[in-house]
């Protein structure tokens, strides 16, 4: 059974659809791609997926439950964990904050206890800082706990980004654009991440992004938006000789020679 | 923490305080007594709305109307009956308040909780709006407060107010309160529901992706604030005496922001000391309200003076010192033993 489905979903802004009738599934484990030309609809899927934007018709099911008019946080509670395209993180605290909020959800101990510092409170405070800095150690920035993070270079930051997201222990991540602003080295260093914590934590990966050397090298499965439709979907081969996927990118002929 | 020597250094440093305190009830004038005690209720003031305005982001001018709640709420449970039925002449206080009087400390909190409850009330239905409409609504509410206090005649003796309270607020209760605010109110920043409200002030898209549940945490916020500003409008109401619905304006409202600003949002020590220092200044600016004579010039004293020099204090300091005293700054003991540490080895090399 697919882990995540998307059926038939359609969200319009005004006069404007974003996503127009989209199914999508992704299986348990696969390293999956979302591309298209700027304006596709890509990142409305991840706002309508995480329930920032509820669909005006279709179903978005995680594990067989119906997600569709979950809120966000109720939804990053289940298991699906994001990144964002402008990275967004929380500038004015630590490295380690950023990382033990996302454990925060998870917290059992009352107010109270954690304002009187009680037993119970102490426990889960100092697991949720220990997961945290194996996260961070995980993604190499252990070192940095207790840098603020609007202070750190911008290719750390989405890793600590990556790093939060992860500390909500998904069974999915989604990833806006991880390579956008790195240079080559950079991108092939981020290629290797993220098929490791894929590896490392069994997670399942669905990312946008418009570096082609990233989706082909990395994604199973690709599957490519043009004005909020889904006009291909198959493995890197596949997408790279479909006739539809290059029309979209590169206009169709008669328009391209005028 | 027990262990810590941070734990026993705040623990000698209260002992120490408090002594202080208990020296400068029993021996000080009644003037300084008074001013201490007004800037402890500043504290309390400051550095609740701090929580609400600078760990949570929530742009809120709401405290004056939870300081109202918990202002009228405790004196009516601690007047004696006499005493209401003295002030309510022109419509009688309705049953049960006019026979019940309840001790000071119950009355308090009692008025505390029931500013909470507004806090509740105010900050479930602000999930929909966001900085300066956020502030408009809870302007609004504090407004909406006054304007019901001034018509509830058989509850809150309307414009006629409540006169004659009696004074229960002395050293230990406003200070033994505003040491309590600061500990709870650090320790709530310092902890994970912390955490959960400075990443909402942070980045509030990312705070809910990251499970944060937005609604429970700032209703947390709204609720705990509430409550010690309610606290504080007990501890004022009996330290001055008398409380009418119009001495919770925007005014009020404006003096704690200006506390909170001055100290710097998102830092308890700065507020804590720009509450002190506002308190102190608003009786030493009282000199700029009297008639001065300035080289042969008379000039008349002209009542609100003080405000407009504390307008010129806020614009310059929103103007060249965007973070206050302090900005998000806090003092603690590894702070200044590492200083006193530094300061020996740079007198040993």
């Amino acid at each position: 059974m697919a882990i995540l489905k998307l059926d038939k979903v359609t969200k319009k802004f005004g006069g404007l659809v974003a996503v127009n009738n989209v199914s999508l599934e992704l299986e348990q484990g696969q390293l999956a791609g979302l591309i298209g030309p700027n304006g596709a609809g890509k990142t409305t899927i991840f706002n309508v997926i995480t329930g920032v934007y509820r669909p005006d018709s279709g179903k978005v099911y995680f594990m067989g439950i119906d997600i569709t008019k979950k809120k966000p946080h109720e939804i990053a509670a289940l298991g699906i964990a994001r990144t964002f395209q402008n990275i967004k993180l929380f500038h004015r605290m630590s490295v380690l904050d950023n990382v033990r909020v996302a454990c925060h959800f998870r917290l059992k101990a009352s107010v109270f206890s954690a304002v009187l510092d009680l037993p119970k409170y102490a426990r889960e405070e100092r697991e949720m800082t220990k997961e945290s800095l194996d996260l961070l150690e995980a993604v190499g920035l252990k070192q940095l706990a207790n840098e603020s993070a609007g202070s750190l270079p911008y290719g750390y930051q989405r890793k600590l980004e990556i790093a939060r997201a992860l500390a909500t222990r998904p069974k999915i991540l989604l990833l806006d654009e991880p390579a956008a602003g790195m240079n080559p080295e950079e991108t092939a260093e981020l290629m290797r991440f993220i098929k490791r914590i894929r590896d490392e934590f069994g997670l399942t990966i669905l990312l946008i992004e418009h570096d082609m050397k990233v989706v082909m090298g990395i994604c199973e499965k690709i599957t490519v938006l043009d004005h909020g439709c889904v006009i291909a979907e198959g493995s890197p081969k596949e997408i790279q000789n479909n006739p539809e996927v290059i029309k979209a990118y590169l206009g169709s002929g008669v328009y391209a020679r005028s | 923490m027990y262990k810590q020597p941070s734990f026993w250094l705040t623990l000698i440093a209260l002992v120490v305080f408090f002594a202080f305190i208990s020296y400068a009830q029993n021996n000080f004038d009644a003037y300084v007594i008074r001013i201490m005690n007004v800037a402890a209720i500043y504290v309390i003031l400051g550095v609740s709305l701090n929580l609400i305005n600078g760990f949570t982001g929530q742009f809120s001018l709401g405290h004056a109307g939870f300081m109202a709640i918990g202002a009228y709420a405790s004196a009516l449970l601690y007047m004696s009956p006499e005493l209401k039925a003295m002030n309510f002449f022109i419509k009688p206080l309705i049953w049960p308040l006019n026979r019940i009087q309840i001790p000071f400390f119950p009355a308090l909190l009692i008025g505390g909780l029931l500013a909470a409850g507004a806090g509740f009330l105010v900050g479930a239905p602000c999930m929909r709006v966001k900085g300066d409409y956020l502030a408009i609504v809870t302007y609004g509410f504090s407004e909406i407060i006054r304007v019901l206090f001034n018509n509830l005649q058989s509850v809150t003796n309307g414009p006629l107010g409540l006169k004659g309270l009696p004074t229960y607020t002395n050293l230990w209760w406003s200070w033994g309160w505003a040491v309590f605010t600061v500990f709870f109110i650090k320790r709530l920043i310092d902890s994970s529901y912390g955490r959960a409200l400075k990443a909402i002030r942070d980045n509030e898209e990312a705070a809910e992706a990251m499970g944060v549940n937005l609604f429970y945490h700032k209703t947390l916020a709204f609720v705990v604030g509430a409550f010690f500003a309610g606290i504080a409008g007990g501890l004022l109401g009996s330290l001055v005496m008398t409380i009418d619905p119009n001495a919770f304006n925007i005014m009020l409202t404006f003096q704690i922001v200006l506390i909170v600003l001055l100290g710097g949002l998102g830092s308890i020590t700065g507020t804590v000391i720009s509450g002190v220092l506002i308190a102190v200044l608003m009786e030493w600016l009282r000199i700029v309200e009297t008639p001065m004579k300035i080289f042969g010039i008379t000039i008349p004293g002209i009542s609100g003076m003080r405000m407009l020099i504390f307008s010129i204090i806020l614009m310059i300091s929103v103007l060249f010192f965007r973070h206050g005293i302090l900005g998000d700054r806090e003092f603690s003991w590894q702070g200044v033993i590492s200083f006193f540490k530094r300061r020996q080895s740079n007198r040993g090399g």
